[in-house]
């Protein structure tokens, strides 16, 4: 293989695998600039991976498999407002409680339903016109399935809606100072619970993008701490969409970079490779969280008191 | 009187919160076709039916008891330690290699040095985040998570590699796998059962962390801490250290989890590629029982037995009406949800109480009574 390829191949699957940390994190973001923390993304995903693929390997349609996946974010996202908002639970407690719950039932239903590893034929590539016939960057880009497209092409919709809309702007006080935009008449339970539903969903999605779309398999605890790393990148990204961007990127190209290693027979240990983006992390947030505040109401419930 | 009735409903809410899960793990049931008296009979008749299925149970309880005291000692502090499974992987590769390397030391020597480096490593991988956040304002939840991924990646790389039992390297299948201790450095143990030693070193640790949390001034700190910082450092206590010491202790009593793990169960290390192949998600399900246990020590002793005796049943439950254990997994998880849900009925109680005091007494509430949901305001 000659080093063009190869660079091709690294950056093309970087792009590829980017996607469910995109959707996870950037679900995770509408959540904590409105001041909550929801640790259970890893679970709404391996509960998303799991249905969406029983309902695409069932029925041969994928995309009721992705609506059922999105059902299924949205009823765990809804159970999870109600637990943070009304019952004000301790958010980082709460959301294990939550991947825990995932994990089970996702393991569960697959033994339960399906027994034994299946495969799906997930959303094929979809070459792009023109752009798609670039050399290299086509490849790279413009020959990627829908669901990764959808992941890039939320990273401009959410940052428009977080930061030029007047929901955006509702997200964003409800996380800074709830008090001040409860007395301007913000409903700050309401803007939560859409939050955290949104964030349920895009962590559903994520799951389906890779049970669907990227590995076409269901297996026991397939996202192996991923939603975890949806976490991590939001506080990477300094709680801004282009800083999550960045991070998720950092995260699958050194994943794409690690895959490759081992096909390519590099005799570098993979582990130390898939080591560095975690040490990274703690580097990046040592040197940022001194500088970049978070929303000052994150992991606080909210009382109106009375 | 009234307040004697209050405080036993509070020590009460944790067992009605896993009877709400356990309710609606019977319904999960039905909804499977399986009849729930038969499959709770199962995991009953699994945990408890035998002198072995007791033993076993307890087996089981030890890690979680042990996870569970470290959980105990961070959360008091009011810091979330969830690098359980990262802390245990780190005791466990220390205390192995010391079996492994003083191959011609007494047994009990190297009994007491595993014991020791477990609680080493575990402290190591626990303070590394205590540092972070208590000198550069690095969210613990964060850094713990951090740390689980980078010990898992560790461990696949020394098992793979460097530690791998010599024999598997002559085989095509390298397992990655160390070799196994020699039997001398086994945890001693009450045949014919499987259970060792390590219960016992760990309810007497859970004694010692009472004693530690209650009975001294460094517990006494760790506490203040968590209950108001601010308050605590016109106090003159040192907060960052104590935000520390009480991650560094956190680590470590996971850290001699893994260890124990290896000396008493295992006999060796054997990694499945994922941080539960070896720690039996311990690292996790050790919050549940501190949780469960109302974040005491004392109370931590009976809540890590339950939750060890699910774990038990619930392979004899698969057996016997074919539900994968993972259901328990999934209960587990309610029960978290649960437990942590109703604390909003104590704090609500505690506000109402705290605001008739207002108008009788002249005594202030200080801002620890109301921020604190898990302190007894009277006691």
């Amino acid at each position: 293989m000659t080093p063009e390829l190869i660079i091709v191949g690294i950056l093309t699957s970087g792009i590829r695998l980017a996607t469910p940390y995109l959707y996870a994190a950037i679900g995770e973001t509408f959540g904590q600039r409105s001041g909550v923390l929801n640790l259970g993304v890893e679970g709404q995903m391996l509960l998303g991976a799991f249905v969406s693929f029983y309902v695409a390997f069932t029925t041969g349609n994928l995309w009721l498999g992705l609506l059922a996946a999105v059902a299924v974010g949205a009823a765990m996202g809804l159970a999870m407002a109600y637990v943070t908002v009304n019952l004000q639970a301790v958010q980082g407690i709460s959301g294990i409680g939550f991947y825990l719950f995932g994990l089970g039932m996702s393991d569960l239903l697959f033994k339960m339903l399906l027994g034994t590893v299946e495969t799906v034929k997930g959303f094929p590539p979809l070459h792009i016109p023109l752009l798609g016939s670039i050399p290299f960057i086509g490849e790279i880009f413009f020959q990627q399935n829908l669901m990764v497209y959808g992941a890039f092409l939320l990273v401009p919709v959410s940052w428009f809606v977080l930061n030029k809309t007047t929901l955006g702007l509702k997200i964003r006080s409800v996380g800074e100072n709830p008090e001040a935009a409860d007395s301007l008449g913000v409903s700050v339970a309401r803007i939560r619970y859409f939050t955290i539903i949104l964030g349920g969903i895009l962590s559903g999605i994520a799951g389906a993008s890779m049970s669907i779309a990227l590995l076409n398999v269901f297996q026991q605890n397939m996202t192996s701490g991923l939603g975890f790393i949806a976490v991590a990148l939001v506080y990477f990204g300094a709680w801004r969409i282009g800083g999550v961007l960045i991070g998720a990127l950092l995260f699958s190209m050194v994943n794409s970079l690690q895959l490759w290693m081992q096909v390519l027979d590099v005799p570098i240990p993979s582990e130390i490779a898939v080591m560095l983006p975690y040490i990274l992390t703690i580097i990046v947030l040592v040197v940022t969280v001194s500088r970049v505040r978070s929303p000052s109401a994150l992991t606080k419930p909210f009382d109106r008191g009375g | 009187m009234r307040s004697r009735i209050n405080s036993l409903f509070d020590a009460l809410l944790p067992v009605l919160a896993t009877f709400a899960a356990l309710a609606v793990g019977a319904i999960m049931l039905l909804i499977l076709r399986v009849s729930p008296v038969e499959a709770y009979g199962a995991l009953w008749e699994g945990a408890f039916g035998s002198t072995n299925a007791m033993a076993e149970t307890l087996v089981k309880a030890t890690p979680l008891l042990l996870v569970g005291l470290g959980i105990c000692i961070a959360f008091r502090a009011n810091v979330i330690n969830i690098g359980g499974e990262g802390q245990m992987i780190i005791g466990g590769i220390l205390a192995t290699q010391i079996g492994l390397t003083f191959t011609d030391w007494p047994g009990w020597l190297v009994i007491v040095m595993a014991i020791g480096l477990g609680f080493l490593g575990g402290a190591i991988w626990g303070g590394i985040p205590g540092l972070l956040k208590a000198y550069f304002n690095v969210n613990e939840i964060l850094s713990t998570v951090m740390m689980n991924a980078i010990a898992v990646q560790i461990m696949n790389f020394l098992l793979r590699g460097p530690m791998i039992d010599p024999e598997q390297l002559e085989k095509a299948s390298k397992i990655p796998q160390t070799a196994r201790l020699l039997e001398v450095f086994r945890l001693p143990r009450l045949v014919p059962t499987r259970l060792h030693l390590g219960f016992l070193i760990a309810v007497i640790l859970a004694i010692l962390v009472y004693i530690l949390l209650w009975r001294t001034t460094l517990g006494y700190r760790i506490r203040a801490v968590g209950q108001n910082p601010h308050a605590s450092r016109y106090g003159g206590i040192r907060v960052r250290r104590r935000i520390v010491t009480a991650l560094l202790l956190s680590g470590a009593f996971a850290g001699l989890a893994g260890a124990i793990q290896v000396y008493g169960v295992n006999y060796r290390m054997i990694t499945d590629g994922s941080a539960s192949g070896f720690t039996g998600a311990a690292g996790f399900n050790g919050i549940v029982a501190a949780l469960f246990g109302q974040l005491h020590p004392i109370g931590t002793i009976p809540a890590s037995i339950f939750f060890g005796a699910l774990l038990v049943g619930a392979n004899k439950m698969q057996r016997v009406v074919q539900i994968p254990s993972a259901l328990i997994t999934a209960m587990n998880g309610l029960v978290v949800i649960f437990v942590v849900s109703s604390e909003i009925w104590r704090k609500n109680r505690q506000k109402r109480r705290l605001s008739s005091d207002d108008k009788d007494s002249a005594r202030p509430p200080t801002a620890g009574e109301i921020d604190s949901p898990k302190e007894e305001v009277l006691a």
